[in-house]
């Protein structure tokens, strides 16, 4: 056979950073091979290596990185040994690089177009002033950019972030690269924009024929873009192979236990249950010997999976498919995965959270002198405009939106941070809306209670986790003994399943997932009627988001609170809401029951927004609607229907003149659009599932 | 029996562990700072006991010394300005007890460093009045020590009390005490000390009040800053959905978090504080003759010390002065050395 050389190929890679620990071995024997025009993903957990590996790519290591062992060599030339003179030559011309964070990598002191123009006279010495900028110019055209002149004389911070992405990557692409890496390119953006991003690359890798290397935690991203996958454990590979083969034919245990623990939208909690894997990714300094996944693993043998490194094996019949696993053959790859438990559904009580008609709007002072002579000192924001819905006992109410949309906003002011301008939140014939939390009664405050986003901000570093927890039960007077507040707290780490010395524990000795479940025991002390819980997983690792999730619906179950979900991600909301909410720029497009939500009639931003999720699952086919633009400020919304700058179906000038009216179908099931029922009721479902009306799982 | 056992078998690092939690060592700061501070605020009223009150606090300065040499031995700057900071610490508490003449009593003026005169051996010399320059030197730390580290006390208990509110509060408080604290900053630091202290009168109490008013406004303005940024976090969110009061979330959720920075640059400002004092008991507005004192000394020194000779007089103290504030510097260095890197 006659291969092309391969653009890019790592040979058992070893790097390892020097800390004052002593070594610590990142990445060990990495073997990657990209060919001309082939897209390759990595996927893996925070901590796994994958952007060791893309740093030493590019040879950015650092003082303290360095590669021990192997070779990388693009096109056919090793890295390893190159001067730093060359290096420099490569970077940027043949090799570039996109990062997650896009405000990162641009200077936020420099026109766009300065920055632009700089990437051809810099890697072409006969290039002239003017051809680099009419490259910048058609670059930026290329990359859907709308009015490439006026964002070429643009500071970056004057677009917007999925704008400023665009403009990183045409940077990259520039300078025509053979290899294009792409770190997390659109794990800071809104699915939506994620989407319009996700589309271009695939546009540029057919157009321009670039090898890309696309690292991501997001299976379903892999799945749209690439053709080859490795996923990485630990500083592993283990296992390599085309994107159908890994995704339908997995060989290895973690891969399967990865894909059981993502919710797919086609699926809820009753049907088909997330399966964690258990246990801790391993410090890189306390790897087990043998396999590094075995203490996690359903197969492990002793004396077998811990006597030696596991080699790469490659997979009988499955070309070109290897896997870091001692079983292959003996595995049953095929067998169903065993519902740990098959949650009945609950039996919603009376309704607890009434919320009607709220509305909360923000002055903005303006004092500029501009303004003082124009007269318009104060502008509003409309943060909630006109919420109306309910949630009763021991239900799941999601929230969905994009950032900007009001979601957090409409938390604060249930939980009394700030007040409502107008309307009515009602708990328990309480109102809510206009009582600040100071002025609430300490029963009120108890029965509504927070879970947090970021689990590196939701804990106190400065107590231990126990005397926060205690803080609770003590403020909300569950129990005012000590020892019987000491016994609460044990119990109720127990319930997170946390161990109960954690007692003494400070949060900074906690891993992501633990403080989590800390902030759920915490939330819960109090014994809450109502817990908001905030994209509580979205900072998570896959495989810990399930186990997280599983454990918030399991104590609101047992304790039949009602959950007021937050969220962006449809798939985590398909599995565990009951009744959905969809929100944008402060208003509710949709709402209903999950069911309804997810089936036509939609509104059209749920469509959108259900065809932007990437899912990671081969059996199903979805339409892809890219929403033009990004979502417009709250400060300036534009008239009428707040979704009409982007919609795809949009009727007219009725759709800016007139705020749409609800539709209503069936029980409860609200949109507010112009475009008239039946027309609504027409609308394809936009995810479809290939076996549907053959799976035995969703009918048992 | 068995427990018995137990009880004696821990060796001796578990001691100093145990040592190291909060509680012990408050105790032990207490136990060697407050001897010191009533030696010297309130030495004339304690007559006889005022040297015996001293005796514990030696131990409990070497103790911590112990201890944070082991907390820190990661970076070296931090250990070397603990060295020089507990040097002089230890020599402020056991001045009493080393074999020195007495720092007041004239013997013989003018007498050169390492020379012997009426059957004394001078070490260091005497100064212009006959007095000997180590005693006077070893025990002139302690005014310097005590007056610097409780004026930078005061002024910070103040300075973070003003920056929690106007960071925490915001809004109208935010407004009214910036504005107070810049017009105290827009002061040159040394204008506003003279203006004070030729107000109130040369004290070591108005030392402390004039050093508060120059210094809280930029430690208010440090509190207030890391206040703003922490206030933001979801751990005091979740303190306000539980109703907590404003002053228990400044103080037990925003203050403990803030404590980092505070300590390195409370570290440097003790360093700029005893250059202050120092620099006003030189302009005669300080503490006043005639017990011994570094800035006093270097005033003294300044009038007969023209000559190249007689220049001793002068370094000795100032050389004192710059290895306490070096050692305070280079504590905070560490500190902040340390901090960076966990």
């Amino acid at each position: 056979m006659s291969d092309p050389t391969p653009v890019l190929e790592c040979e058992g890679l070893h790097i390892s950073y020097f800390t004052r620990a002593g070594e610590i071995p990142a990445v060990i024997d990495f073997n990657l091979k990209v060919m001309p025009g082939e897209a390759v993903g990595i996927v893996g957990e925070s901590g796994c290596g994958k952007s060791t590996v893309a740093l030493a790519i590019m040879q950015y290591m650092g003082k303290n990185g360095r590669i021990m062992k192997g070779q990388i060599r693009f096109k056919g030339r090793d890295m390893t040994t190159m001067s730093q003179e060359e290096l420099r030559h490569l970077r940027g011309s043949q090799i570039a690089m996109v990062y997650q964070e896009p405000m990162a990598s641009l200077n936020p002191a420099m026109k766009i177009g300065r920055q632009l123009i700089e990437v051809p006279l810099y890697h072409e010495p006969g290039c002239s002033e003017a051809q680099a900028y009419e490259r910048a110019v058609q670059m930026l055209a290329d990359v859907r950019l709308p009015d490439p002149k006026r964002i070429m004389e643009s500071f970056p911070h004057q677009i917007s972030g999925g704008q400023q992405q665009r403009v990183v990557i045409a940077m990259a692409l520039l300078s025509h690269p053979a290899l294009l890496l792409l770190d997390e390119p659109t794990t800071a953006l809104d699915v939506t924009v994620e989407a319009g991003i996700v589309q271009l690359i695939k546009e540029i890798s057919a157009k321009f024929g670039t090898s890309m290397i696309y690292i991501s935690h997001n299976l379903g991203l892999i799945l749209e873009t690439c053709d080859r996958i490795t996923v990485m454990y630990s500083g592993e590979a283990v296992e390599v192979g085309k994107v159908e083969d890994v995704f339908d034919r997995m060989r290895h245990p973690y891969t399967r236990g990865l894909f059981n623990s993502i919710p797919l939208p086609g699926a809820d909690k009753h049907a088909r249950p997330l399966v964690p894997i258990r246990g801790q990714l391993p410090l890189p300094h306390q790897r087990p010997k043998g396999c590094y996944f075995g203490p996690r693993c359903d197969y492990f043998q002793a004396g077998r999976c811990d006597a030696a490194p596991v080699p790469m094996l490659s997979v009988p019949e499955h070309q070109g498919h290897d896997s870091r696993c001692l079983r292959i053959d003996e595995i049953d790859w095929g067998a169903k995965v065993a519902a740990v438990t098959t949650a009945d559904k609950a039996e919603f009580g009376p309704t607890v959270l009434r919320v009607e008609n709220l509305k909360k709007y923000y002055d903005i002072h303006d004092t500029s002198l501009m303004a003082m002579i124009k007269g318009q000192r104060v502008r509003t924001v409309k943060a909630n405009e006109k919420l109306d819905f309910s949630a009763r006992e021991a239900e799941t109410v999601a929230i969905v939106g994009e950032s900007g949309c009001g979601k957090s906003t409409f938390a604060k002011v249930l939980l009394g941070l700030e007040t409502a301008t107008e309307g009515r939140a009602v708990l328990d014939n309480q109102d809510l809306g206009h009582t600040p939390v100071q002025q609430r009664h300490p029963q009120v405050v108890s029965h509504l209670q927070m879970v947090f986003q970021n689990p590196f901000d939701t804990l106190n570093p400065s107590h231990s986790v126990g005397g926060q927890i205690a803080r609770v039960i003590r403020k909300f007077g569950v129990e005012n003994d000590p020892d019987k507040i000491k016994e609460r707290v044990m119990q109720l780490l127990d319930i997170v399943k946390l161990p109960r010395d954690f007692y003494f524990r400070r949060p900074r000795q906690l891993s992501g997932g633990q403080k989590q479940r800390v902030g759920i025991a915490r939330a819960f002390a109090g014994n809450p009627r109502v817990v908001v819980a905030d994209e509580p997983v979205s900072a998570l690792d896959v495989s810990v988001q399930a186990a997280v999730t599983q454990l918030l619906m399991e104590i609101q179950r047992e304790n039949r609170t009602t959950l007021l979900f937050i969220s962006h991600d449809l798939s985590l909301v398909r599995y565990l809401a009951d009744r959905v909410v969809v929100m944008y720029l402060g208003t509710i497009a949709e709402q209903g029951t999950t069911e309804e939500v997810f089936a036509p009639p939609y509104h059209p931003y749920t469509e959108a927004l259900l065809s932007a999720v990437p899912i990671a699952d081969t059996s199903v086919t979805k339409k892809h609607i890219v929403l033009e633009g990004d979502i417009p400020s709250a400060v300036n919304p534009p008239p009428g229907c707040p979704f009409q700058t982007r919609c795809p179906r949009k009727l007219g000038p009725i759709c800016e003149q007139q705020e749409p009216p609800i539709r209503r179908f069936g029980d409860g099931h609200e949109i507010a659009c112009h475009i008239a029922p039946d027309d609504l009721l027409q609308m394809e479902p936009v995810i479809v599932l290939a076996d549907d009306q053959a799976s035995p799982s969703s009918a048992a | 029996m068995s427990t018995a056992v137990a009880t004696a078998a821990p060796p001796r690092t578990p001691l100093l562990q145990r040592l190291s939690q909060p509680r012990p060592l408050i105790l032990l700061l207490l136990l060697m700072w407050l001897p010191l501070m009533a030696q010297v605020m309130a030495g004339n009223y304690l007559g006889p006991l005022r040297n015996i009150i001293m005796l514990p606090g030696i131990p409990a300065a070497v103790i911590l010394y112990v201890l944070a040499f082991r907390a820190w031995r990661e970076s070296w700057v931090a250990t070397l300005g603990l060295t020089l900071v507990f040097f002089w610490i230890l020599v402020a508490l056991s001045a009493p007890f080393l074999p020195l003449l007495d720092p007041n009593k004239p013997i013989a003026p003018f007498t050169l460093p390492f020379t012997e005169k009426r059957d004394v051996f001078f070490w260091l010399g005497t100064d212009l009045k006959g007095r000997d320059m180590l005693a006077r030197t070893l025990w002139g730390c302690q005014r310097v020590l005590v007056w610097g580290v409780t004026a930078t006390a005061v002024a910070y208990v103040v300075g973070t009390l003003f920056g929690l509110l106007a960071g925490y509060l915001s809004g109208w408080w935010d407004e009214i005490i910036s504005f107070v604290a810049n017009v105290f900053l827009s002061f040159p630091v040394m204008v506003l000390f003279i203006v004070i202290l030729n107000y109130l009168g040369p004290s070591g109490f108005n030392i402390v009040i004039a050093v508060t008013f120059a210094s809280a406004p930029a430690i208010m303005r440090i509190v207030r800053g890391l206040t703003l940024d922490i206030k933001t976090r979801d751990y005091v969110f979740a303190a306000q959905t539980r109703g907590e009061s404003p002053l228990y979330i400044m103080l037990v959720e925003l203050l403990p978090n803030a404590r980092g920075p505070i300590i390195v640059d409370a570290c440097l400002r003790l360093g700029y504080t005893t250059v202050a004092i120092t620099t006003l008991t030189f302009l005669g507005l300080g503490l006043q003759p005639p017990d011994p004192d570094w800035g006093l000394m270097i005033k003294e020194a300044a009038k007969t010390a023209m000559l190249f000779k007689f220049s001793y007089m002068l370094i000795i103290p100032a050389l004192s002065v710059s290895s306490l504030i070096l050692g305070f510097n280079l504590m905070a260095d560490g500190l902040r050395e340390m901090s960076l890197r966990d």
